[in-house]
């Protein structure tokens, strides 16, 4: 039990897909002006990731290996397919404002990433507890960021306003900034700072050695 | 005509970048933007694929997958774009494979000196999402050529241009938790900022 526990929370903190994996950034950067937004599209990845791994787990010995990626990208794609669909019917203004992105599921790199590393090698029931960790770990990092970018940007959280804005009467003036592309980026990149604070065995050897004969070096 | 298509080509390429203002090919921008030459090597294969594939794929979403297209076929009450994910994908990974055949029996040069990164484009969200963006936008065939081009030259200026401030960049001395990714983040950042200078340009 305690490794189901295991393989379901790994990849939330100490693995996680996006922090150090640098797996599925793509999305995760252009759909996080709105919470809610960002909300659907972390279910919509957890339930493609966890159940390609099951289906994919499943037939994992009648895989040829040499066609392989031909059949994971089929059943991933498949299985968009029915999410996009859903999607149209229960909440066509989201799906509408997540355009192109949920198609764009299909080449995240961390639902064929688990497809291929962990659930060719695992039984069914495994895999799909490793996808759904998966797909928590990418949704932490998403609502993080669209958090962050939706607090600052319209000063408000799933659509309710928590800082008045000074249109409406109140003091906060939005930084416009915050819901621009650039931003995404600057949230990314200081996120993995302060991961790798915190966990300094994620920290990266450095390519090129200052010599010591610098002042820098010592600083 | 030319002036439109003029206009299309600078959109694709700098006002709607992929990389900078779509996030696409996040992946392989990070990973694969040490060296100038690797990055240049990509973006041109980057730049050929997606070349082929949008058109051909507007080509198959017009004649076969939008709602009444099959109506040449006698079927015009057939609706197929449900799928069309499926077909855009497998489009990309057979055109792949078969460019790959080609340049290895043909122009050998150039097969080595893309080497890994051909097999590797099937999987980058980049050009997926030329594809999904054409449709989405409704584009005609001479519109999708265009945007293909655009695109594919407008995600491989962005990755030589990242692969060049990262060659100078590893001499610097970067706090530690920064090191490596944390900086390249910060940096695509930056040059993000760069690009919005160029939102709102027309011809």
């Amino acid at each position: 039990m305690s490794n189901v526990k295991e393989i379901l929370f790994d990849p939330v903190f100490n693995n996680n897909p996006i922090g150090l994996q640098i797996l599925g950034i793509c999305s995760a950067l252009a759909v996080t002006t709105q919470m809610s937004v960002a909300l659907v599209m972390c279910i919509a990845l957890t339930f493609v990731c966890a159940f390609s791994n099951l289906f994919i787990s499943l037939i994992r010995n009648q895989i040829p290996s040499s066609i392989r990626i031909i059949v994971q990208m089929a059943i991933i794609a498949s299985l968009v397919i029915v999410v996009d669909q859903i999607l149209g019917a229960v909440a066509y203004e989201t799906s509408k404002q997540l355009t192109v992105f949920v198609g764009l599921i299909i080449t995240n790199c961390i639902v064929m990433g688990r497809a291929e590393a962990f659930a060719m090698q695992n039984p069914p029931v495994i895999s799909f507890v490793d996808g759904v960790g998966n797909g928590l770990g990418y949704s932490i990092v998403l609502m993080v960021v669209a958090t962050i970018r939706e607090l600052f940007g319209s000063g408000s959280l799933f659509g309710f306003e928590v800082l008045t804005l000074v249109n409406n009467g109140g003091w906060y003036n939005p930084m416009g900034l915050m819901l621009l592309a650039p931003s995404a980026f600057f949230i990314i990149g200081l996120l993995i700072w302060a991961l790798r604070s915190c966990k300094t065995e994620q920290i990266e050897e450095a390519e090129y050695e200052i010599g010591g004969h610098t002042a820098l070096s010592r600083a | 005509m030319f002036e439109y298509y003029l206009s299309l080509f600078i959109k694709a390429v700098f006002v709607e970048n992929m990389a900078l203002a779509f996030f696409l090919g996040m992946c392989t921008f990070i990973a694969i933007s040490k060296k100038i030459e690797t990055a240049l090597g990509l973006g041109i294969a980057v730049i050929v694929v997606l070349v082929i594939t949008v058109p051909v794929n507007n080509v198959i979403y017009h004649y076969l997958l939008a709602d009444g297209a099959l109506a040449w076929a006698g079927l015009p009450e057939v609706d197929l774009s449900f799928l069309g994910y499926l077909s855009y994908i497998g489009v990309i990974a057979a055109i792949v494979q078969i460019l790959e055949m080609f340049l290895d029996k043909y122009v050998p040069a150039l097969y080595n000196a893309l080497g890994v990164f051909l097999p590797l484009i099937t999987v980058n969200c980049a050009i997926l999402g030329a594809s999904l963006f054409m449709v989405n936008r409704d584009y005609d065939f001479g519109e999708s050529l265009v945007y293909g081009i655009g695109s594919g030259v407008g995600w491989a200026i962005a990755i030589v241009m990242l692969a060049g401030i990262r060659e100078k960049m590893k001499y610097s001395d970067v706090p530690e938790g920064l090191r490596g990714l944390g900086i390249t983040f910060i940096t695509v950042g930056l040059m993000s900022l760069g690009f919005m200078s160029f939102s709102g340009i027309s011809l």
